[in-house]
């Protein structure tokens, strides 16, 4: 015990003269919470839509405002022939034609509506597939008001959509918790690996290893700092995601605590690893960022994973951001309880004892 | 010879094909300064962090302060100390943050810790210097420090890897004054050296070439059966016969 104090004192010294690392701690989270929610966002807006009218009536005439009154949608032009209409598609300059029928208010009068025809560029198969979507609403909407004014039996049955937990469906709201994830992967991975490989590159490892300090007490000295380390960054961002986008967690702050712990001696269990097996900086951040890549992009921080093949589902089984990610969002979007997630806190624990044994297991002091 | 602390037999240490350490065998007492003379590239530096548990031997037997070197590397990190050819203390601790350090680790009380600090700074002379950054010393403070934390928990054995490369005829003057110091005191200093003016003050020096000893005795022996002036000439004709490169 002794020698574990000392040897934390050591750390947090080293930590607090460093020149680097405790900037890192404070300006990547600001940075990262203020920028990267307003630029990651899935969300569709400003789809431009061309309208090829051909029957030129008062109904195609209040399909085009309704169009361009979406917050989602704006008319770039209206064009007499779809010729003119796919020139601009090909140019760039629109995202989805609307072909409006000749007898289109006619039919709708007669009670026997002609379909209209939607064209959508594919190349960002987001934005033309959720755009012809919005295109459709809007539509159908003007439509029932149309037939609602005049008396004539509704053609198209309304939906209502309610959206739980995430009730306008910000994207924001779904990347917030995500991005401190990918903060403490980032943090609390690459220091510990900086910190031990430093040590082997200056040498000092070496007066350690001739004394009889512990594998794992030397090992605990690496990880514990780590802790405090992760507990700043997510509090900073906490903060922010408060005061910037006004996101609480709708369930208990304990919980994300207790499970950040658990997941910031996995990742820096991990950092520990692969620095001891690594004689250069150059080695050890080239195998870290090649895990944290997989981990960022495999473990659901970004696309959900029950859209993954079946097999990819199986693999993202052994990262350990997948079941942080899955308490993070549980509960901060649904307020969900320990007793809902013990599942994923009990896998972290899991990976958090095995990454820490292998750190352990990689310091060698005889080579 | 009195009491043996490093008794090796036949210690090797291969890097795939190439024989670094070839079967070294000797005795070391009691005391002793024992120099461990060679030119570059020689084997010394691997030779003697095996004997620190450091480098784990392919072949042969030894014991350090009685310990097994091959099965008992930790048990022996409690009796010996090491200062590497490297300087290898925290640059960004101070010297007294440094000391305490090393105290905490092998495990000395806070009264020892105290008793051996004061000790060592009047020994040192280090006043101003205890609060400051290691990185910030001179080199020639440096050296003296290390020498004085590798000692810090009155080992048995130090082992100590050129000590005094690259400061002044002065500093090393002083220095090796504090190994006399370390010595008379009961512990037994193994010293690896490039000054054969140094190699002269030792009880007894072997010369390695090409991972193997190829002498072994007082400095005045040697110097009687090769015929020799001074151990620089003992070197020389030694060393001629390498056929390793740097």
């Amino acid at each position: 015990m002794r020698t574990l104090s000392v040897l934390l004192q050591k750390e947090f010294r080293q930590l607090s003269r460093n020149k680097f690392v405790p900037k890192v701690i404070v300006l990547f989270p600001i940075m990262v919470m203020l920028v990267i929610p307003w630029v990651t966002t899935m969300d569709v807006r400003n789809v431009g839509v061309t309208v090829v009218d051909d029957n030129r009536s008062t109904l195609s005439r209040r399909l085009v405002d309704n169009i361009d009154a979406s917050e989602y949608l704006s008319v770039i032009a209206v064009c007499d022939d779809y010729a003119a209409a796919l020139a601009l598609l090909e140019a760039g300059e629109t995202d989805a034609i609307l072909e409006i029928p000749d007898d289109c208010e006619s039919s709708l009068l007669e009670g026997r509506l002609k379909k209209m025809n939607i064209s959508a560029n594919g190349v960002n198969a987001m934005k033309g597939s959720l755009g012809s979507r919005y295109l459709m609403g809007a539509i159908a909407q003007t439509l029932a008001e149309v037939q609602a004014e005049k008396g004539l039996p509704a053609s198209v049955e309304p939906t209502v959509v309610r959206n739980f937990y995430n009730p306008t469906l910000e994207y924001r709201n779904y990347m917030v918790p995500a991005l401190m994830i990918m903060l403490l992967v980032m943090i609390c991975g690459f220091l510990p690996a900086l910190n031990l490989v430093g040590e082997k590159e200056t040498g000092t490892i070496e007066q350690i290893n001739v004394t009889p300090v512990g594998r794992f007490t030397f090992t605990l000295a690496k990880l514990i700092p780590f802790w405090l380390v992760g507990l700043v960054v997510l509090s900073i961002a906490m903060l922010l995601a408060r005061g910037v986008y006004a996101l609480s967690p709708a369930g208990s702050v304990a919980g994300i605590y207790a499970a950040a712990l658990l997941f910031v001696l996995t990742m820096s269990g991990l950092g520990v690893a692969i620095a001891n097996k690594s004689d250069t900086m150059q080695q050890a951040m080239f195998v870290m960022f090649f895990i944290v890549i997989i981990f960022i992009l495999m473990s659901g921080l970004l696309t959900p994973i029950d859209s993954m093949p079946a097999w990819a589902q199986k693999i993202t089984l052994f990262l350990p951001p997948r079941y942080f990610i899955e308490i993070m969002r549980s509960i901060y979007l649904k307020g969900a309880t320990f007793g809902d997630l013990w599942h994923d806190f009990a896998a972290l624990g899991v990976f958090a004892v095995v990454f820490d044994l292998i750190a352990v297991a990689a310091y060698k002091k005889r080579s | 010879m009195n009491e043996t602390v490093i008794s090796v037999r036949n210690l090797t240490k291969c890097f795939g094909s190439f024989r670094a350490v070839d079967g070294i065998t000797f005795d070391v007492g009691r005391g002793e300064i024992f120099g461990f003379l060679g030119a570059n590239g020689a084997g010394k530096t691997t030779a003697m962090r095996m004997l620190c548990g450091l480098s784990c031997p392919t072949s042969g037997s030894g014991t350090v302060a009685g310990f097994d070197v091959l099965r008992e590397g930790e048990r022996i990190k409690r009796h010996i100390g090491y200062m590497s050819q490297r300087f290898s203390l925290y640059d960004d601790l101070t010297v007294l943050e440094n000391i305490r350090l090393y105290a905490g680790i092998y495990g000395l009380s806070h009264r020892q810790t105290l008793r051996r600090t004061a000790e060592l700074f009047a020994r040192l002379d280090f006043r101003k210097e205890r609060n400051q950054l290691v990185g910030a010393l001179p080199l020639g403070y440096k050296q003296k420090l290390a020498f004085s934390v590798a000692t810090l928990h009155s080992p048995e054995i130090v082992f100590l890897d050129e000590p005094t490369g690259g400061v002044d005829p002065l500093t090393r003057r002083q220095f090796w004054e504090l190994i006399y110091e370390t010595a008379a005191a009961g512990t037994t200093v193994f010293v690896t050296t490039h000054y054969m003016d140094e190699a002269e003050y030792c009880s007894r020096v072997s010369v390695m070439v090409d991972g193997q000893i190829r002498a072994l005795d007082t400095p005045a022996a040697l110097k009687c059966r090769f015929r020799a002036e001074s151990m620089d000439e003992v070197f020389r004709l030694l060393a001629r016969e390498a056929k390793r490169g740097d």
